[in-house]
């Protein structure tokens, strides 16, 4: 497909391409503007259509996100999110276009890529404890015949530290609260050494100086040359602690910095009838408990506190 | 003491207690994970589904483990593959599946002329008539089965736990799907002749549901549902003995009443101490 002049002028310019719902344009987010001839992204996504069953997710998406990204991706419940980040993690094929992840096809470079799924698809009640679920960051890069050696011990003690859940290690993930068990996700994927971080609502539902945590180990990480792709609900903490956002509505509504989260013209075409505007105040009627409705064959759903709920 | 060592003189009474105990290992151990993914309904539809297998592999006078194996182990991957289209959901794919399954296993057992009190055995379990062959077969594979899940206990427990997390890091997880499937099925296989497919799944299940209730890590989880696996089915062998009973129900009764046990202890002892800590403010 074509891409416009307009929009090689704002990518060139450095500006935020706010593109129309019609209009397949490619995105470009967050990093410094390379010049042409930059390296590979970590993730471009071109043209790409996907779903569950007969259901469309999302629409010609074209995307890209630069090495040292950490990019938000916000939007309406059954906008997309959680779909975009199974297509990057390569979990979900899609019904058409490319998605390449670290240089790759998705799925071929997955030991360098770390997903944390949304709270709600753990099960919280499943006998293991901190240490374990930690440690399986480790797994895919030993293999099955080799056990967990001197240096993975050394890996998820680091990662323990690093969230600041080293006393917590033998702990089952059942008695933490919610926010020490984002912590602990997020310590397996450190642990784990990857190039890319995918987070489903890594900061949903945890109090603030969590989430304050949670988002300074990912801007060092991203900082290192890692790129995060975080979905997430809190379009506040989206301006304050991402450098660049994606809106999503079943297409790629806007992407650029994230203050774009501020325009209310964006805000509601991305979230339409789910925005209520009140003078200059901003709400957006949108449950923070998420369902991104069908979720594949063999997904369970789990409501923390409440194991034996499936979806 | 006589009443352990007695029992001990008669040699099948020696091979029912070695392949008791080996049935019993090895439900334990795949049904920790059976459970932990959800899959109880499962292991009750492989267990069925092996029927007609022993039904043909008994018309052609060949090895009922083939037969049950091939059963079992086809309609573990037949489900599987339904259940991955998408278009209904597992349970409603095991439904299909394992009623239509067990309804071939009556049909031809029905067309069997004569009496066939050895397919009877299969039904209800008839481990104090094994043979050496069939003990020795049971063995070979219940150490497949085991050596198996040890070379892959670490990659069968991050895809139960977290499906897509570990299908992101790169695990095959739809591959481990299967495998955990063919793995059910095959302990079913063994335990067919030792319980019978109507009590399998008890076998399976009642160990692992028991050792949750107890462990709050993967390894403790393990370790208890083995100990039951293994210690409840001598107990039960030994009782069956004494009070001539059925070995596989009485096997399986003992490993109820050891659940109920723990569980009405575990409620007891979370009472009094929700009561204490209400007595100290």
């Amino acid at each position: 497909m074509g891409r416009s002049a307009a929009e090689t002028v704002a990518r060139l310019a450095g500006v935020a391409a706010v593109h129309a719902p019609e209009g397949a344009v490619a995105a470009r987010v967050g990093g410094p503007m390379e010049a042409i001839g930059a390296p590979a992204p970590a993730i471009r996504l071109e043209g790409v259509n996907a779903g569950y069953g007969d259901i469309v997710a999302l629409e010609d998406v074209n995307l890209e996100i630069p090495v040292g990204a950490l990019v938000a991706v916000v939007g309406p419940n059954g906008g997309g999110k959680s779909t975009l980040l199974k297509l990057i993690a390569g979990v979900l094929k899609p019904w058409s276009g490319s998605v390449e992840v670290l240089g790759a096809p998705a799925g071929r470079e997955a030991h360098r890529v770390a997903y944390v799924p949304q709270a709600e698809l753990v099960d919280w009640a499943f006998p293991v404890n901190v240490w374990t679920v930690v440690m399986m960051g480790r797994y895919p890069r030993l293999g099955p015949l080799r056990q967990p050696g001197h240096a993975d011990r050394e890996a998820v003690e680091g990662a323990l530290e690093r969230v600041g859940m080293l006393d917590r290690a033998r702990s089952p993930i059942g008695a933490l609260s919610g926010g020490q068990r984002r912590r602990a996700f997020l310590a397996r994927a450190m642990a784990a050494e990857v190039d890319l971080y995918l987070l489903d609502e890594p900061v949903t539902g945890v109090d603030i100086p969590t989430q304050e945590a949670i988002m300074t180990l990912l801007t060092a990480e991203a900082e290192r040359g890692k790129a995060v792709v975080a979905t997430t609900h809190d379009l506040a903490a989206a301006a304050r602690h991402f450098r660049s956002i994606v809106a999503l509505n079943r297409a790629v509504v806007a992407s650029g910095p994230a203050d774009l989260v501020t325009n209310t013209d964006l805000l509601a075409r991305t979230y339409g009838a789910h925005l209520l505007m009140l003078g200059d105040r901003i709400g957006i009627l949108d449950d923070s408990h998420h369902h991104d409705a069908p979720t594949g064959p063999s997904e369970r759903h789990f409501h923390e506190d409440q194991p034996e709920g499936r979806s | 003491m006589s009443l352990i060592l007695e029992p001990l003189a008669y040699s099948f009474f020696d091979r029912a207690l070695v392949a008791s105990a080996i049935v019993g290992l090895v439900c334990a151990t795949v049904g920790s994970y059976m459970v932990l993914r959800g899959l109880a309904f499962m292991g009750d539809a492989l267990s069925h589904s092996a029927f007609p297998g022993v039904v043909v592999a008994y018309m052609l006078k060949g090895s009922f483990y083939i037969g049950a194996s091939v059963a079992a182990v086809g309609t573990a991957l037949a489900i599987g593959w339904v259940t991955r289209q998408g278009k209904i959901k597992s349970d409603t794919a095991i439904g299909v599946l394992f009623a239509g399954m067990f309804a071939l296993g009556v049909f031809l057992f029905s067309l069997i002329p004569n009496y066939v009190g050895d397919l009877f055995g299969f039904l209800f379990g008839d481990v104090l008539g094994i043979g050496i062959s069939d003990l020795i077969s049971l063995a070979v594979l219940g150490v497949l089965v085991l050596s198996t899940v040890a070379l892959l206990w670490k990659e069968l427990l991050y895809a139960t736990f977290d499906p897509l997390g570990a299908a992101a890091s790169g695990l095959p997880v739809g591959r481990l799907d299967y495998l955990l499937l063919a793995l059910i099925a095959l302990t079913i296989v063994i335990s067919l002749q030792a319980v019978g497919i109507i009590l399998v799944v008890a076998m399976l299940v009642t160990p692992a549901a028991t050792a949750q209730l107890l462990s709050k890590s993967f390894g403790r989880l393990i370790l208890i549902a083995s100990s039951i696996g293994v210690v409840c089915p001598i107990v039960g062998l030994y009782g069956s003995f004494w009070l001539n009973s059925a070995s596989g129900a009485t096997v399986v009764l003992i490993e109820s009443a050891v659940f109920f046990a723990v569980l009405a202890t575990m409620t007891v002892i979370e009472r009094l101490g929700s009561r204490t800590a209400r007595a100290t403010p």
